[in-house]
């Protein structure tokens, strides 16, 4: 394995996971501008037969090449994808490709990712957590992050297909120069160089050690699609056996025999530090080690997760009284709306003169949103294992950034970076908890195990878990809009409240001449962070329900009022086309359903959806379909493609249906699923996915279909019962069946 | 003392009767291919056969399957009597059902359990019978492998 000093050694512990990298080859990545890289991968990570040619592409003489994606894989597919995309370039026999998670080192820090992010410091969905001026810039570049939807869309684009265009290229001159002929006479295919004259081959593991000698190609030719191979086809996720089987090792299963494991209760009111504890009772409990104190928190450490839990139970804790313990989801409610009221705050978007035309407006309609906090509630449970020998660390969790994750434990540890070794896990579900900067479960579990040999693993409960998230920001937002005497809409003024995580959600596509729109940054003393689509999952509910507004109080079709609006936006008019069609918009619908649409770009996607609804006959609407139509750019894996849109239309119902996270006493009130409730089978409408395939360069795909949902249905009901729907969630309220807008579709 | 049937093979441990039988698969026995996802009940992530029923493991005792056969995912394939997948496990994979797979051990538990006493349920009898969370949303695929399971899908 690893030729580095820092390699671990379990000798004493059978580990179930393991390190992703194991055995030698060649590993060729592309290191056109940091050759250094090159090298020194070659000096950590080869062995044996291999070689690194370029970063991220290893090659062995047996012909098998593996590829490193510097993602984690948290059901998105994103291994599958981007080896497709190196693989293609590279021309490799995708039988013959073996796909590696890339180890937790600045070797393989991605930071095309973050330069696809473009000038920001730090991509979009994070800026809204971090401190900026705390954190040194070098920490910045040094992420792995999987998160806005840019695995395929950057380091795809940006990482993976060069360094397969640049190792082809080198391969193809081994060849070229070992046969003596030139190496335009010379192709590529499956996995072999071919010389069609002199009817020469030669497999690419037989050229890797050559090939690893050269300098990557600056500036590599990459195919146009016509030549695509690999790309663009529906295959089979690498991930998917070991998950039918059990032997998917996540971060919850980091397991040997000496392990002890944590329950953890931290502060029920965020920011509050613990006053006192009696552990006497828990401490007499059977397996149960320690009782470990912590400023915000307690631990129960036992040797099994059941007793340390039983165990908590019995721990009598105080906590400081805070300034915030009487803090209630409806006193938050009054200060948002207050901060609205009474402050300007900050210039979101401005064009024209919104409150000039505003004041002449023939007609002026306002309408007030808010949607509420909402947790990740991924099905894992927030874990981390830590296991500390002297000077250094082993670290199993799942999360969205590896080397940041690694690099926290060190810090909370009090070690060198270069002496804790991540091992990866695959993620029971992440959606922004496991990004970086939201670190409560790392650094209570590092803590922790500092008290101990042994590996400990901290787990929380799923209420835990519930209560202790960075959550969705719950938003307060006014509109206003102005029309004219020929019922044209001149005006559109937006007050919302921040803080911003994802610059330009709150900007409307929509040809309106006159826009104002400002955001009120309000403090609370409840964490939030990314969650699936970040500020566009409650923006989008906000424009499409307000346009939608605007469309029945100015008489025309809500539809036909998006398409002409739309004028400079093609692409939007194109996906809302095939999904109204494909819904049936305009045609017969059974008795008592209705269709409501909405139309949102984000993270370089385009995703129209009409929602067909009814309202059963308790009064509750029921989501019969969701048809989608996606403008992802090209596409490179149209099944995964599929799969992130069902899952994102899923993520989103969910939210508009059931999702609330509530404060009472400073706290969060709900603790597990019967309180926070999911769509399951019997609840899941029919969804229906048209790929719409553009020459654009790949969009996202891990959120853009979660944030239309919640106004399709939202705008349905209203076509059904004229009452409109600007709180979320939809909850159990009852509504009644109203013809009158039948016409309206 | 606890004794059962584990995967075929017997097993005898010495664990609090109260332990939910999650736990001791898990801790005890470093079988971690059954998932703890809410500790009551109600998601399904932990899902097991006990004596061919599909049983949430998170909140049944260990002392309440004593003497019992339990099967897990792991011993899933092998309870068919091959080295190879069981029909349940091959549909996940031929429709491609997973995504971030944390839940699917339970899903896969919980089908493989409805069809074995309904080898051709109608949507309905989906609806009820499996009630598992998936957070990731794979319920379209979880679908449309049960009804090819059932004969009522064009295999994939």
């Amino acid at each position: 394995m690893s030729k580095t000093a820092t390699k671990p050694k379990l000798s004493r512990r059978k580990f179930l996971l393991v390190s992703a990298i194991a055995g030698g080859g060649v590993l060729i990545g592309y290191a056109a501008t940091r050759p250094s890289r090159h090298r020194r991968a070659n000096d950590m990570l080869a062995a044996g037969d291999e070689r690194f040619v370029t970063s991220w592409i290893k090659l062995r003489a047996d012909n098998r090449v593996t590829i490193y994606v510097p993602h984690a894989e948290m059901g998105q597919g994103a291994h599958t994808s981007l080896a497709m995309m190196a693989a293609d370039e590279l021309d490799a026999a995708w039988e013959l490709v073996d796909v590696e998670q890339a180890p937790a080192t600045d070797l393989f820090a991605n930071d095309a990712v973050v330069s696809g992010f473009g000038e920001e410091l730090l991509p979009g969905f994070l800026t809204g957590l971090v401190n900026f001026a705390a954190l040194p810039v070098a920490q910045i570049a040094n992420l792995q992050i999987t998160g806005g939807s840019s695995s395929v869309r950057y380091t795809g684009e940006n990482s993976m297909r060069a360094a397969g265009a640049a190792a082809r290229r080198m391969l193809l001159e081994c060849a070229a120069e070992r046969w003596g002929v030139a190496a335009a006479e010379c192709a590529t295919e499956l996995s072999h160089v071919i010389h069609s004259a002199s009817g020469r081959s030669s497999a690419y593991g037989e050229l890797a050690e050559a090939a690893a000698r050269l300098e990557p190609p600056a500036d590599p030719v990459l195919k146009d699609r016509s030549q695509f191979n690999i790309m663009g086809k529906a295959i089979s996720r690498r991930d998917i056996p070991a998950k039918v089987d059990g032997s998917a090792p996540y971060g919850i299963d980091a397991h040997s025999g000496d392990m002890l494991y944590a329950a953890l209760r931290l502060a029920p009111v965020f920011g509050a530090k613990l006053a006192s504890v009696d552990a006497q009772e828990a401490l007499a409990q059977r397996g149960v080690r320690q009782v470990v104190e912590l400023e915000d928190g307690y631990a129960v450490v036992a040797d099994n997760y059941w007793r340390a839990k039983q165990a908590l139970e019995l721990v009598e804790a105080e906590f400081e009284a805070t300034e915030n313990d009487d803090v209630s989801s409806a006193a938050l409610a009054e200060r948002f709306d207050r901060a609205l009221a009474e402050n300007s705050g900050s210039r979101d978007f401005e064009s024209g003169d919104a409150d000039a035309a505003l004041e002449v407006a023939q007609d002026v309609f306002e309408a007030s949103y808010r949607v509420p906090y909402l947790a990740h509630a991924a099905m894992e449970p927030m874990n981390c294992t830590v296991h500390i020998q002297g000077d250094r660390a082993d670290l199993w969790t799942s999360t969205q950034d590896a080397l940041g994750i690694k690099s926290r434990v060190a810090k909370v540890a009090g070690l060198s970076e270069d002496k804790v070794t991540f091992h990866h896990c695959y993620l029971g579900g992440g959606f922004g908890r496991r990004l970086p900067f939201t670190w409560n479960v790392i650094d209570h579990a590092t803590l922790i195990a500092k008290e101990f040999d042994a590996p400990v693993k901290t787990i929380l409960t799923r209420e835990e878990d519930m209560r202790q998230d960075y959550y969705r920001p719950a938003v307060h937002s006014d509109f206003k809009a102005a029309f004219d005497a020929n019922g044209s809409v001149t005006a559109w003024r937006n007050r919302f409240t921040g803080p911003i995580q994802v610059p330009g959600a709150a900007h409307i596509p929509y040809a309106i001449p006159n826009q104002s729109i400002r955001v009120v940054d309000v403090e609370t003393h409840v964490p939030i962070a990314a969650w699936r689509s970040v500020d566009h999952s409650q923006q989008t509910f906000f424009i499409e329900s307000f346009i939608d507004e605007i469309a029945h109080r100015g008489g025309t079709n809500p539809y036909q009022l998006r398409m002409e609006l739309l004028q400079e936006h093609p692409r939007h008019r194109n996906a809302l086309q095939v999904a109204a069609e494909s819904a049936g918009y305009g045609s017969g619908l059974p008795e008592g359903h209705a269709l409501g649409i909405a139309v949102q770009e984000s993270f370089g996607s385009i995703a129209a959806q009409v929602a067909e609804v009814s309202i059963g006959d308790d009064g509750r609407p029921i989501v019969h379909k969701v048809t989608c139509a996606m403008d992802c750019g090209r596409v490179v894996n149209p099944d995964t493609a599929e799969a992130q849109i069902e899952s994102g239309i899923i993520f989103g119902l969910t939210a508009a249906l059931y999702g609330a996270i509530t404060i009472e006493n400073g706290r969060v009130v709900q603790g597990n699923f019967p309180d926070y409730e999911m769509l399951r089978m019997a609840t899941t409408p029919e969804i229906v996915v048209h790929l719409v395939e553009s020459a654009a360069a790949p969009g996202g795909l891990g959120e853009p279909a979660t944030p239309p949902v919640a106004a399709a249905v939202a705008n349905a009901i209203y076509i059904l019962t004229g009452q409109r729907i600007r709180e979320l969630p939809i909850g159990d309220r009852v509504f009644v069946m109203d013809r009158s807008l039948a016409g309206n579709v | 003392m606890a004794t059962f049937r584990l995967n075929g093979e017997p097993l005898e441990l010495e664990v609090e009767p109260e332990m939910p039988l999650l736990w001791v698969l898990r801790d005890e026995l470093g079988l971690t291919g059954t998932n703890f996802g809410c500790g009551i009940g109600n998601c399904g992530a932990c899902t097991v056969h006990v004596d061919g029923n599909a049983l949430r493991s998170c909140v049944t005792p260990v002392g309440v399957v004593e003497g019992r056969d339990i099967t897990t995912i792991e011993g899933l394939a092998a309870a068919g009597g091959a080295d190879e997948l069981s029909p349940v496990q091959q549909a996940w994979i031929d429709y491609q059902v997973p995504q971030c797979g944390y839940c699917q051990s339970g899903m896969i538990m919980a089908t493989a359990a409805l069809l074995a006493r309904n080898p051709a349920p109608s949507d309905a009898e989906i609806d009820a019978g499996i009630t598992n969370i998936c957070r990731c949303g794979s319920y379209p695929r979880v679908r449309k492998a049960i009804r090819a399971l059932a004969g009522a899908e064009p295999s994939a």
